[in-house]
């Protein structure tokens, strides 16, 4: 579902900055894969997701989803494919809008926008259900405006945008990182469910090592850029923390795995 | 009493005006509240809009077809800028500057069209020639041709009109665009492509009010759109500050900022009665706009009430 070869990322190029964020990443996504990328600050996780996502062109590489080359088109166009929920709560929602005008332009994704109403007959009985699956009671609210919402309702918004039209491919970059716990687990749940429920294609950064152990069928970690363990199978559903300590003390060279966030 | 009379006197003028002006202003709040980019190039397309109209109108062309032209012009001058801004990587503000800047130079070219000199830095037209839509001579009159009449139809059609654009599947993304650029390109939203067509329908309204200006004054000049994003602001926030907490529908944001508009030039008719020497108006509405723009930044940073310590926004 999606392939990356060989993808190579410098930020700043020349300058003292210089950041070699992918060094050569390749990775196939088969269909119906659930996977969740671990690392420690500055590993690549959320370079990988953007390469993927379009927000700039890579530097050397192909990326491609559905067995479609996407690696020269700009990131609407790639959005017709992706479904993406932000670390940040504020990214992934338009605040000045309704929550079903919001749900009405994800419902667009890849189509043409033409003069039509913006939001169709019909339209709105459909939100009321999904928005029921979160159980936030949003379905009573669906004139509210987005920014009125607290970060967590606005998540759980978003995700279900992200998998309005069920997306080819579903990018989540720590998309519970920013809540409360509470609020992060429901969110996570919700996530869960939604998956399973349409068998999408999922990508899922998280810096919560038991996060990343439950869910998914399959487990990578990435170091300076590089994909340095990739577990799935029966292997990732035995795997501990300790093990994947282990393996991040083995490949970081580092007699402790230092990375707080790493332990959280 | 003497005062009192005076200034009622001046009250249609100030209404027309500010209708005139207002049209102006939806445009500014096209850019400046949805697109959320300030955009400079007003000042030029207004002049733009005006010698267009004039141009084409004493050279024997209806004035209808005039003014669309007007409108057009504008447009053309809207995407200059949003291709230097979204194309050529240049701020917005900066992109709006260069093509003002720009039109300082086509305006003249523009008014001067057939003259020997090539270039002029007014044209006049008479409402006694031509059959101009809206003149300041019979601002007062009672009679179908008052100005006023034609510009209220106007504007509520232009109202309703972006009311329906707005609510399209189209304009539903230029507003995301504006409130979200991220969230819009990750919901397929070409946000560059709607940013081009949003300072393109906005500059379309500025000329369309600068070709209305140029026939009410019966001239249009180099000058006239000198300040005007100040003046389109001070309406825009204006008309916010004043029926922002009643006026929570699309279409009646839009209507706040003509009025807004209207109550700007009431309030400038009403202070040069006081005495206020007419060069100092420039000044006058920068300070004003200033206040109101920094209102809400103060607000935010020294009168909210004080949140327990530790506590945050709710997650």
């Amino acid at each position: 579902m999606l392939e990356l070869k060989s993808v190579y990322k410098t930020f700043n190029p020349g300058t003292v900055n210089e950041k070699r964020a992918l060094n050569g990443v390749s990775l196939t996504l088969n269909d119906g894969d659930f996977v969740t990328v671990i690392g420690g600050n500055g590993a690549g996780k959320s370079t990988l997701l953007n390469a993927v996502a379009g927000v700039w062109p890579v530097d050397a590489g192909s990326i491609s989803i559905g067995g479609i080359d996407v690696t020269r088109l700009p990131e609407h166009k790639r959005a017709s494919y992706i479904g993406r929920v932000f670390q940040d709560p504020m990214m992934g929602t338009a605040a000045t809008m309704q929550i079903e005008e919001n749900l009405a332009l994800a419902a667009r994704r890849g189509k043409n926008r033409t003069l039509r109403p913006g939001i169709g007959r019909g339209e709105r009985e459909r939100y009321r259900e999904l928005l029921q699956i979160l159980g936030l009671g949003l379905e009573d609210r669906l004139t509210v405006k987005v920014g009125l919402l607290s970060g967590g309702q606005r998540q759980a918004l978003t995700l279900l945008m992200a998998t309005l039209n069920r997306p080819k491919l579903l990018l989540l970059d720590e998309h519970t990182a920013a809540l409360d716990p509470k609020t992060a687990a429901k969110v996570l749940e919700t996530t869960e469910k939604i998956v399973q429920r349409d068998h999408l294609t999922t990508l899922m950064i998280t810096h919560n090592m038991r996060d990343a152990i439950a869910h998914g069928n399959r487990l990578i970690m990435m170091y300076e850029g590089r994909i340095v363990l990739d577990i799935s199978g029966e292997a990732k559903q035995k795997l501990t923390v300790e093990d994947l300590l282990e393996q991040f003390t083995k490949v970081s060279g580092s007699d402790e795995a230092d990375d707080k966030m790493l332990l959280s | 009493m003497d005062f009192l009379l005076t200034l009622l006197r001046a009250m249609p003028g100030a209404v027309g005006q500010g209708l005139i002006w207002g049209i102006m202003a939806i445009g500014v709040y096209i850019t400046f509240r949805i697109l959320d980019v300030a955009d400079l190039t007003v000042d030029g397309s207004l002049a733009t809009g005006g010698a267009v109209c004039v141009l084409l109108t004493v050279n024997g062309c209806n004035i209808w077809v005039a003014v669309l032209a007007a409108f057009l012009a504008g447009m053309l001058a809207g995407l200059v800028t949003g291709l230097f801004h979204t194309a050529c990587g240049i701020p917005a503000i900066l992109s709006g500057i260069l093509t003002q800047l720009a039109l300082y130079s086509i305006n003249l070219r523009i008014m001067g069209f057939g003259t020997d000199a090539g270039t002029k830095a007014s044209l006049a037209v008479s409402v006694n020639d031509f059959d101009l839509l809206v003149s300041s001579r019979y601002i007062r009159d009672v009679a179908l041709n008052n100005p006023i009449l034609l510009l209220l139809v106007l504007t509520a059609v232009l109202i309703a009109v972006l009311y329906w654009f707005f609510g399209t599947e189209l304009g539903s993304s230029l507003r995301a665009t504006g409130s979200n650029p991220s969230m819009a390109r990750a919901q397929g939203i070409n946000t560059k492509f709607n940013i081009v067509l949003g300072l393109m329908v906005s500059n379309g309204l500025v000329a369309l009010s600068g070709a209305l200006l140029a026939q009410y004054q019966g001239s249009s000049t180099i000058d006239m759109g000198r300040g005007a994003i100040v003046i389109g602001l001070a309406a825009v926030i204006i008309g916010e500050v004043i029926l922002g907490k009643v006026f929570r529908n699309f279409a009646l944001k839009l209507l706040s900022a003509v009025i807004g508009a209207i109550i700007y030039y009431v309030v400038i008719q009403f202070v040069l009665r006081l005495g206020l020497d007419t060069n100092d108006l420039k000044l006058l509405t920068a300070l004003v706009v200033a206040v109101f723009l920094a209102i809400p930044y103060w607000k935010g940073r020294y009168f909210t009430k004080s949140v327990r310590k530790g506590g945050q926004a709710n997650a």
